[in-house]
C-alpha cells in the first residue's frame, strides 16, 4: 500500500469503478475506496441494465473500453432488444441480471486490472489548498495523497432513508450514510442541493403464483452490450407481468397521511419519469391499474424485484396492497421499498470533462451530478476517470459532442442547463437520435478511445474490419442486380409489390419489410457476404443493411449536426468579461460568467441564452 | 437551438421603399450565383453567373417562368471581395413595388431567406470585413433588433397573433409528444395514440397555418394597398371614372408631373383601407391608336390587381365585345361597372341591366356616370366588399411580416412531410424528425420549443415510470 497515487476515486458504484478502471488502464496508479468491499458493483434498485437510451450508453461505454458492457453480458439472466419494430435509432439492448453475480463479476475485473488498489474506509474530507485537490482524509484519519480525486458518492452523502414516518440515515438500506465531504464542500463555495428517489419491495418468488402473471421471455436470438467477442448468452429467465386494481391503490392510500412524500417531510425532488407507486395513484387518479414487472434478482436467489411499486409508504401498508395483486397473494417480503433523500451538487459547477470549475482535478460522477441510473452513472464515471488521467498528464482531454455519443448530450445537458431532478437519459434528449445508434457506437467511439491508449488494439482492429466488410459489402449491394422470378415469391411473401424488371439490389432494400438477412437465402445475394466471417457477421450484414435503408435520414441529420457544429469551432476565452457588454441581455451575461463556456456553441445551449446573444457575442468575438 | 450560424443565403432590398427610378436587391452567401441564375438570363453569349471573372456587371432579363419580369443589371462580387465577404449579387431593377415583391419572392422560392435586420453587416463582421471599433455599435443593433422585431411584429398582428401561435405550439408540442412517448417510454405501460389520430392533430394544426400561410396575401395588400385595375373598351371613361373615383386634384397634379406619372401610383382608402389603380398611367394616354394597343397591356396588367373594374359604355352598349373581355380576364375579382348611365332613357336602362344580370350573373354590377360623379359611393362600398376581408372583420389573424410568413411556410412543409410519413407507415424515429423540424421553424417566431418541453408535457400527462 503507497499513499501517493495518481487518481483516487472515491465510492465503487457504476461510476466508481468505471472511473477506477479508466484510469488504471491508461496507466494512472488508483486508489478506489469504499466502505464496505462486499458492495462493489451493487444495483441498488432494478437488477437490470440498459433500455431505451440507456442502452445506448452501455454500448457507447464498451465502445470507449470501459467495463460496464462485459460485466453486463457476463451477469445477464435475460437479454431483449426493445423497439425492434422501430427504426435502428430506436433498437435498444436490455439486460436483466444476476444481481450478485454483476456485483462479483465488476469485483474480478477490478482486482484483475493493474495498477487498482483498493481501501475499505469512509473519506471524510478531502486536501485542499490554492482551490487544488491533493488527496484525501479517511474515517481512521489516514491521508492519503493523490493528483486528482474523483468523488462519486451515489446516494450517501448525507442520505436520509423514509419509510412511512420512520427516518433513518443511511446511503443504502443497512449500510451507512456518509458526511463531512458535503459540508467541507459548501465551504469551498460550492452550491449543494437534496435529492430524492426511491425503491421497491423486495418479494420472496417462492411465494408468488406466476400462473395468473404474464410471462416476458428474452429473445430467441440474445446478442451482447459488448463489441468484443464474448459467448452468447444460453438459458435465459423470465420477467413476469401483472396489475394493480382499486383494491391495492385503496390500501395504498390509507398510508397517504403518513406518507413522507405527502406530508412534506421529503425535501428533495423526485423524478417525474419513475414515480413511486403512490405517486401515480394520487397524479392519475383515473387510471385504475398499474403495470408491474415482476423481475428476477438472479439465479440462485428466490429475490424478486416488483417494478413500479417503489413506494415509502409504511411498511404493513406495503405488505397489505402488495396481497391484493394478482399472483401476489401469499407473498411474503423481504424487505419493503422506501425513498431515500440525498445531497448533489448543480452540475453547471463542473467543465465538460466533469472537472469541478471550483476546485482543480476534483471530478464529480454520478447522483452527486443530479443524474440517477446505472447507465447514466457509469458513463461519467469513465469519462471523469479518462479525464483525470489526462489532465495530470498534461494531454487534450476527451469530450464527446452531442452529434458522437449521447454520452456527450448527458455531460452537455448537466453542465449547460442543470437539473432539477433526476437527470435520465431519453431518446428524445438527443438531437441526432439517427446518428448514435446503438449499432455503431464503436464506429463512433473506438477510435478516440483507442488513440489515447484506453480501447485496446484488439478493439480497434475488429472495429476497422467492420467498417470495412460493411462499407464493401454496402458496394456490392449497390451493384448486384436481380432478377424478377429470382425475388418475386419473398417479395409477395412479405408483402411487397413484385418486380417488373431487374432491378439493384439496393433499391429493394429501402423497401419496408425487406431485410438482407432474408435475402441471404438466395445464393446469389450469399454470394457476396460470403467472405464475411467470424463472430461480426451478423453485425457487418446489419451495419451495411442499416446505411442503405437509412441512408437518406443520416445524411440528413449529418449535414443538420456539420451545420450545428460551426458554433463549436468558435472558442470563448474563459476570462471573457461577459459582465462588461451592454448589448447582452442582463440574464444572458449572468449565466455566461458563471458557466464559462468553451465555445460558442456551448454558449447557444445554455438557457437564457437567447439568439440574439449568440449575434452579439459573434461580434465582440471580432472574428 | 433556436440559432443557426447563418451560412445559408439571404437576401434583401437594399434601397429605400416608395417609388424610385431604381431598386436594388443584394444577395449573399453560398447559394447566391446558382440562385440568381435561376431567375436571371444573361443577355450575352454566357449564360452562367458562376464562371466570369469577378467582380462584373451582367445585364439580361429577370424571368418570372417563362415571362420576362423586368430588364435588370446584376452586379456579382466573389468572396472574399465583397461587402458581406460571401459571394453576393446585387439585382439592379426597375423601380416598381410590384417587380420588387416578386423578385424577392423568387428568390424566396429559389433557398434565399429574408434577411434580418442588420445581417448584412453581421455577417461582414464575421467575415472580418470591419473593424472592432464598429463592432460595438452593430452589437448594439442586433441587440435592439429582437425587440424591434417584437415590437413590430406585435404593432402588425392583428386579432391575437401571439395568442394564435401559442395554440400551434401547444398543439405542436402535443403531437410531438405523442410521438416521442411512444419511442421513449414504449415499454411503459400507456396507451399510444393511433395514427389516424396523430393524422387529424395533424391536419388540425396544418389547416391553422394555410389559413395564416393564406392570409399573408391579405396582410401584405394591407400594408401596400389593394391593387386595383381598370378595364375596358376605348372612351368608356376610364379616365373620367379614375378622377372620379380619386380625389380629382391630386389626379391632375399629377398629370400636370407628366414624366413622372410612371413613379406616382393613385391610391384611395376605403374605410380605413388602401386601394392602389395600377397602370393609371396608361388610362390617361386617352388618344386612340395608344388606347388601342392598350386593351392588350391592360390585361397583361390587370395580372397585378387583386381586384379588376371592367368598364361598360352604356351608350354603346355590346354585351357580345364586353363578355369576350370578361373572359380574358385572370381570376381576379371582377367588379362591372356600367357608365354613362345618364345618357339612357328608363327603358334603355332596363334593357341593360336584365342583358347584364343574365350574362354575368355572379358578378357584382354597379351602374355609374362617372361625368356626373353619380353612384361613385356605391362603387367604392363594392370595391372594398369584393375583397375577402373576412378575415380583418372576424378579427382573425393577419400575417404581415414576411419573416413570419416563411417561418410558417417551412413549418406547413415539414408537417406535410409528416402526414405523407404517417400515409407510408414510417416508424416514430423517422416522424420525429420531420415534426422536430416542423417545430424548430415555428420556433423562429414563438422561441425554441426544447425537449424540457416535450418531456415536461409527456409526464405531465402520462403515467410514466415502472
Amino acid at each position: 500500500m503507497t499513499s501517493e497515487y495518481d487518481v483516487i476515486v472515491v465510492g465503487a458504484g457504476h461510476a466508481g469503478n468505471e472511473a477506477a478502471a479508466a484510469a488504471a488502464n491508461l496507466g494512472s496508479k488508483v486508489l478506489l475506496i469504499t466502505m464496505d468491499m462486499t458492495k462493489i458493483g451493487q444495483m441498488s434498485c432494478n437488477p437490470a441494465m440498459g433500455g431505451v437510451a440507456k442502452g445506448q450508453i452501455v454500448r457507447e461505454i464498451d465502445a470507449l473500453g470501459g467495463y460496464s458492457g462485459i460485466v453486463s453480458d457476463k451477469t445477464a439472466i435475460q437479454f431483449r432488444m426493445l423497439n425492434r419494430s422501430k427504426g435502428p435509432a430506436m433498437w435498444s439492448p436490455r439486460t436483466q441480471n444476476d444481481r450478485t453475480r454483476f456485483a462479483e463479476e465488476w469485483r474480478i475485473m477490478l482486482e484483475n486490472t493493474p495498477n487498482v488498489d483498493f481501501w475499505q474506509d469512509s473519506v471524510t474530507s478531502l486536501l485542499v489548498k490554492d482551490n487544488r485537490v491533493f488527496g484525501v482524509v479517511t474515517s481512521l484519519g489516514i491521508e492519503f495523497k493523490a493528483k486528482s480525486v474523483v468523488l462519486t458518492n451515489g446516494t450517501f452523502l448525507n442520505g436520509l432513508i423514509h419509510i412511512g414516518e420512520k427516518q433513518l440515515s443511511g446511503g443504502r438500506a443497512g449500510e451507512k450514510s456518509s458526511s463531512g465531504i458535503t459540508e467541507q464542500l459548501i465551504q469551498l463555495g460550492f452550491e449543494s442541493g437534496r435529492m430524492k428517489t426511491g425503491t421497491p419491495a423486495r418479494i420472496d418468488g417462492r411465494t408468488l403464483d406466476y400462473s395468473v402473471m404474464a410471462e416476458q421471455k428474452g429473445d430467441e436470438i440474445p446478442e451482447n452490450f459488448s463489441f468484443t467477442d464474448l459467448p452468447p448468452l444460453t438459458n435465459q429467465l423470465s420477467c413476469y407481468i401483472t396489475y394493480t386494481n382499486q383494491k391495492v391503490h385503496d390500501i395504498l392510500k390509507t398510508g397517504f397521511e403518513k406518507s413522507p412524500m405527502f406530508n412534506g417531510r421529503i425535501q428533495g425532488l423526485g423524478p417525474r419519469y419513475c414515480p413511486s407507486i403512490e405517486d401515480k395513484i394520487s397524479r392519475f387518479a383515473d387510471k385504475t391499474e398499474h403495470q408491474l414487472f415482476v423481475e428476477p434478482e438472479g439465479r440462485n436467489t428466490v429475490e424478486i424485484y416488483v417494478n413500479g411499486f417503489s413506494s415509502s409508504l409504511p411498511e404493513d401498508v406495503q405488505y397489505k396492497a402488495l396481497q391484493e395483486i394478482p399472483g401476489f397473494k401469499n407473498c411474503k417480503m423481504f424487505r419493503p421499498g422506501y425513498a431515500i433523500e440525498y445531497d448533489y451538487f448543480p452540475p453547471v459547477q463542473l467543465k465538460h470533462t466533469l472537472e469541478t470549475k471550483l476546485v482543480e482535478n476534483l471530478y464529480f460522477a454520478g447522483q452527486i451530478n443530479g443524474t440517477t441510473g446505472y447507465e447514466e452513472a457509469a458513463c461519467q464515471g469513465l469519462m471523469a476517470g479518462i479525464n483525470a488521467h489526462l489532465k495530470i498528464n498534461e494531454q487534450n482531454p476527451l469530450v464527446l459532442g452531442r452529434d458522437e455519443a449521447y454520452i456527450g448530450v448527458l455531460i452537455d445537458d448537466l453542465i449547460n442547463k442543470g437539473t432539477d431532478e433526476p437527470y435520465r437519459m431519453f431518446t428524445s434528449r438527443a438531437e441526432y437520435r439517427i446518428l448514435l445508434r446503438q449499432d455503431n457506437a464503436d464506429l463512433r467511439l473506438t477510435e478516440k478511445s483507442y488513440k489515447i491508449g484506453l480501447a485496446r488494439e484488439d478493439r480497434y482492429k475488429n472495429m476497422l474490419n467492420k467498417k470495412a466488410l460493411s462499407e464493401e459489402l454496402v458496394k456490392a449491394v449497390r451493384n448486384l442486380s436481380v432478377e424478377p422470378s429470382l425475388i418475386n415469391g419473398y417479395l409477395v411473401s412479405v408483402g411487397s409489390a413484385e418486380m417488373k424488371q431487374k432491378a439493384k439490389l439496393d433499391t429493394l432494400l429501402s423497401r419496408p419489410f425487406v431485410s438482407l438477412s432474408d435475402l441471404l437465402y438466395f445464393e446469389e445475394v450469399n454470394q457476396i457476404t460470403k467472405h464475411i466471417q467470424g463472430y461480426q457477421r451478423k453485425e457487418i450484414i446489419e451495419q451495411a443493411e442499416i446505411f442503405i435503408k437509412y441512408e437518406g435520414y443520416i445524411n440528413r441529420e449529418r449535414e443538420m449536426a456539420d451545420k450545428m457544429n460551426r458554433l463549436e469551432d468558435i472558442p470563448l476565452k474563459e476570462s471573457f468579461d461577459y459582465m462588461s457588454i451592454g448589448s447582452l441581455s442582463m440574464e444572458a451575461r449572468q449565466k455566461l460568467s458563471n458557466i464559462k463556456p468553451l465555445t460558442l456553441g456551448q454558449a447557444s445551449r445554455i438557457s437564457g441564452v437567447s439568439p440574439s446573444d449568440i449575434s452579439v457575442l459573434m461580434v465582440h468575438l471580432g472574428r | 437551438m433556436a440559432f443557426s450560424f447563418s451560412t445559408d443565403t439571404i437576401c434583401a432590398l437594399s434601397t429605400p421603399e416608395g417609388y424610385g427610378a431604381l431598386s436594388v436587391i443584394r444577395i449573399s452567401g453560398e447559394s447566391a450565383f446558382r440562385i440568381s441564375e435561376k431567375i436571371f438570363t444573361p443577355a450575352g453569349k454566357n449564360k452562367s453567373l458562376t464562371d466570369r471573372a469577378y467582380p462584373c456587371v451582367v445585364f439580361g432579363k429577370v424571368m418570372d417562368g417563362l415571362q420576362i419580369l423586368d430588364e435588370a443589371v446584376l452586379t456579382l462580387f466573389k468572396a472574399p471581395a465583397s461587402f458581406t465577404g460571401e459571394d453576393t449579387v446585387e439585382f439592379s431593377l426597375h423601380g416598381s413595388p410590384y417587380i420588387r415583391k416578386r423578385v424577392l419572392e423568387l428568390l424566396a422560392e429559389h433557398g434565399c431567406r429574408p434577411a434580418t435586420e442588420g445581417e448584412f453587416t453581421k455577417r461582414a463582421f464575421m467575415h472580418d470585413k470591419m473593424d472592432l471599433s464598429r463592432a460595438e455599435a452593430v452589437a448594439d443593433l442586433i441587440h435592439s433588433e429582437s425587440e424591434a422585431e417584437h415590437k413590430i411584429a406585435m404593432r402588425q398582428m392583428r386579432g391575437g397573433f401571439s395568442e394564435e401561435l401559442r395554440e400551434l405550439r401547444e398543439k405542436l408540442v402535443n403531437f410531438a409528444s405523442l410521438v416521442e412517448l411512444e419511442l421513449d417510454f414504449g415499454e411503459e405501460d400507456v396507451e399510444f395514440a393511433d395514427r389516424n389520430l396523430l393524422k387529424s392533430h395533424v391536419q388540425g394544426v396544418l389547416k391553422k397555418i394555410n389559413s395564416l400561410t393564406a392570409s399573408f396575401k391579405l396582410g401584405n395588400v394591407i400594408k401596400r394597398g389593394v391593387p386595383v385595375a381598370i378595364i375596358g373598351e376605348p372612351n368608356a371613361g376610364k379616365s373620367t371614372l379614375l378622377n372620379a373615383l380619386l380625389n380629382e386634384e391630386r389626379a391632375i397634379v399629377s398629370d400636370i408631373a407628366g414624366t413622372t406619372r410612371d413613379t406616382v401610383e393613385d391610391e384611395i382608402s376605403i374605410r380605413g383601407l388602401l386601394f392602389r389603380f395600377i397602370d393609371t398611367a396608361g388610362i390617361r394616354e386617352t388618344q386612340d391608336t395608344i388606347e388601342n394597343m392598350g386593351i392588350e397591356r391592360a390585361l397583361e396588367k390587370a395580372k397585378q390587381a387583386e381586384v379588376v373594374l371592367l368598364l361598360a359604355d352604356a351608350s354603346r352598349w355590346n354585351p357580345v365585345e364586353l363578355q369576350s373581355l370578361f373572359e380574358r380576364i385572370g381570376n381576379q375579382s371582377v367588379i362591372l361597372v356600367i357608365n354613362k348611365t345618364d345618357l339612357l332613357t328608363v327603358e334603355q336602362q332596363m334593357t341593360i341591366q336584365q342583358e347584364a344580370e343574365s350574362r354575368f350573373n355572379d358578378v357584382p354590377i354597379v351602374y355609374i356616370s362617372a361625368s356626373l360623379k353619380k353612384e361613385i359611393d356605391l362603387l367604392k362600398n363594392t370595391l372594398f366588399e369584393s375583397l375577402d376581408t373576412s378575415a380583418l372583420q372576424n378579427n382573425q389573424t393577419v400575417i404581415t411580416n414576411l419573416r413570419h410568413y416563411e417561418a410558417l411556410k417551412r413549418t406547413e412543409e415539414y408537417l406535410t412531410k409528416v402526414l405523407a410519413d404517417i400515409d407510408m407507415h414510417i416508424s416514430g424515429d423517422f416522424l420525429a424528425m420531420d415534426i422536430r423540424q416542423a417545430l424548430f421553424h415555428l420556433g423562429e417566431i414563438t422561441g425554441e420549443i426544447t425537449t424540457d418541453d416535450l418531456l415536461g408535457n409527456i409526464f405531465s400527462k402520462f403515467c410514466i415510470g415502472k
